[in-house]
């Protein structure tokens, strides 16, 4: 009923030409959704390119100036440490939560009582408002009333000053991050394990393997594409990271947290160089394409190595 | 024999309390600390269960910085762009799945790969000259980005996985392709549509940083509220723990209630919004 009105008039516009099968022309179902897209996600990254190549100012006006905005980021100091501490926040928020979710997955492939209700304890993290969440974990990195610090008191380990010093402010937030992500490399990988077929297991039971040679040698090859489809989705979500690090940290102390999309976040909304904020943009945007085929070639590799090892 | 199954079954039990743990303490201490006075939040050792319950935090959040409001906003911005999201992401997803254009997807996944501040720079300009800034709409356009997405990517999937002899049989009675897709392919894609639903929602509801930038005084969703309550208003801990649970607290009912249908979701498709 509801998707009549929207429905309605693209299907008047469109030519009896593009049916394809009998029963009509499916053009009508995909056009709203086209005219959405090409408006709210296509128009803006046209237009992104367009204003990196001017000098914009919000309230002054705008002029063409070609590549300058992108020399400026060959010299911008600010954007090299940002650009560092990005590959640095990235790594580390990518490795743990794989690690860690790859583990977490095995666990939860066994069987035991409540399962399904513990999973759902354990994905909590990453469905909670990252706003909401990085308040409470500000709270427990304070370094005097801080329960983090009470807690390293137990074990004996000195009081850290978390977010509040350069040199811990970025594994601090990594910590965050790794809290609330390892589920979702946990959800994927457990889906792997749960494709994986018996025999392999049985009849290497039968030639009395042991738990950890069953692992080694036929889990984990079976379930390492999953781990890098995880780890894909992972490198993307961690170099684009921003409600955390922006509620906890903005950035500080001094730069010592920010990263490109902070950085971006500046110079865009803080200090209106738009012109030069769009050139960020666009190199951002291209660092994240990047990555993710540089994983997803690495992922072909992984796969293809395996079938070699199969055949 | 017998005792090395105990052995194991208690080093599981063990790897699964390592395991959930963290996820658990760290609400049971957002929570103590929303229902702990000011002295007991500074308490050292810290206190978990205070003799006295401040639900003055509580009362505080939701009396004072119209938390009405943003909570109206809230509901405002993420039922529109989940309903208008659903309204063109189910039929798209219906076409591009009988089209089999599901290579098409592709713009999908880009647009999960953009960082969402290069869209927040082009739109923010747009919504200013068409001047629509201090309304919700420029909120609830661009949390289209968000739900549209999500939207489209788990109804391909779903609408692929569905039997075409149904619809065949009643394209031979003469159905039109819209009473096709209307009687016959959205009743068997309810489940589907849950799932994408659930989804939408919860994203569109915790982002933060298109509100941040697009909204005013009065068109602050929840979020960006609790956010600015660490700026202006607030500095004790305990009514800003109460905001940021009150906050979140939806989300989390949604996925302890309907935790089978976002894990399918999630490993399906595995996208997130922003």
């Amino acid at each position: 009923m509801t998707s009549s009105q929207a429905l309605e008039k693209p299907a008047a516009a469109t030519p009896p030409a593009s049916r394809r099968r009998a029963g009509g022309s499916l053009w009508p179902f995909v056009l709203p959704a086209l005219i959405v897209v090409a408006s709210v996600i296509v128009f803006p990254w046209a237009f992104t390119i367009w204003m990196s190549l001017n000098e914009w100012q919000i309230g002054g006006g705008s002029s063409f100036v070609g590549l300058a905005n992108f020399g400026r980021l060959l010299t911008d100091l600010r954007f090299h440490d940002a650009l560092w501490h990005t590959l640095y926040f990235t790594a580390l928020a990518v490795i743990l939560p794989v690690v860690l979710g790859l583990f977490s997955a095995i666990v939860f492939h066994q069987n035991f009582k409540a399962r399904g209700f513990l999973r759902a304890l354990f994905v909590m993290p990453m469905m909670a408002t990252p706003v909401a969440i990085a308040l409470v974990w500000a709270m427990m990195f304070h370094p005097q009333l801080g329960v983090l610090n009470y807690l390293l008191s137990l074990v004996g380990i000195p009081p850290q000053l978390w977010v509040f010093h350069p040199a811990t402010v970025i594994p601090s937030l990594v910590l965050v991050e790794t809290w609330q992500w390892t589920p979702l490399v946990m959800l994927i990988v457990l889906g792997g394990l749960a494709a994986i077929p018996t025999e392999p297991y049985e009849s290497a039971l039968i030639d009395g393997a042991s738990g950890w040679q069953m692992f080694w040698h036929i889990t984990l090859p079976l379930v390492l594409p999953f781990v890098m489809v995880a780890a894909i989705i992972r490198s993307i979500d961690a170099i684009k990271s921003f409600d955390i690090i922006y509620a906890i940290t903005q950035g500080g102390p001094g730069t010592a947290s920010e990263t490109i999309n902070l950085y971006l976040y500046s110079v865009a909304f803080a200090y209106y160089d738009i012109g030069y904020g769009s050139a960020i943009a666009v190199v951002f945007f291209l660092m994240v394409i990047g990555l993710a085929v540089l994983l997803l070639w690495l992922k072909k590799r992984v796969q293809w190595t395996e079938v070699g090892i199969g055949a | 024999m017998r005792t090395k199954r105990l052995l194991n079954r208690i080093g599981l039990w063990f790897a699964v309390l390592m395991i959930v743990s963290p996820a658990v303490l760290f609400f049971v201490w957002m929570l103590s600390l929303s229902l702990k006075y000011e002295i007991d939040n500074a308490a050292y050792p810290p206190i978990l269960i205070p003799e006295n319950f401040a639900w003055a935090n509580y009362a505080a959040v939701l009396e004072s910085n119209r938390f009405g409001t943003y909570f109206l906003n809230s509901v405002l911005v993420t039922g529109s762009a989940t309903l208008l999201g659903l309204l063109v992401g189910v039929p798209a997803g219906y076409g591009m799945a009988r089209m089999k254009a599901t290579k098409s997807a592709v713009v999908v996944l880009i647009a999960r790969m953009t960082p969402g501040l290069s869209y927040l720079i082009p739109l923010f300009l747009l919504f200013q000259w068409l001047g629509l800034m201090g309304t919700l709409l420029p909120q609830i356009i661009i949390h289209l980005v968000i739900t549209v997405p999500i939207i489209i990517w788990i109804m391909i999937g779903y609408f692929e996985t569905t039997p075409l002899e149904l619809e065949e049989a009643a394209v031979i009675d003469g159905a039109s392709r819209w009473q096709v897709f209307r009687h016959v392919a959205l009743p068997i894609a309810k489940p589907g549509i849950t799932v994408a639903f659930i989804l939408a929602v919860i994203f569109s509801w915790n982002n933060f940083v298109f509100g941040i930038v697009l909204a005013g005084r009065e068109t602050r969703t929840l979020p960006v509220a609790v956010y600015n309550m660490i700026s202006f208003e607030q500095l004790s801990w305990g009514p800003l723990a109460a905001g940021a649970l009150l906050v979140t607290l939806p989300v989390l009912l949604l996925t302890v209630l309907a935790q089978r249908q976002i894990v399918a979701g999630l490993t399906a498709g595995a996208v997130k919004g922003g």
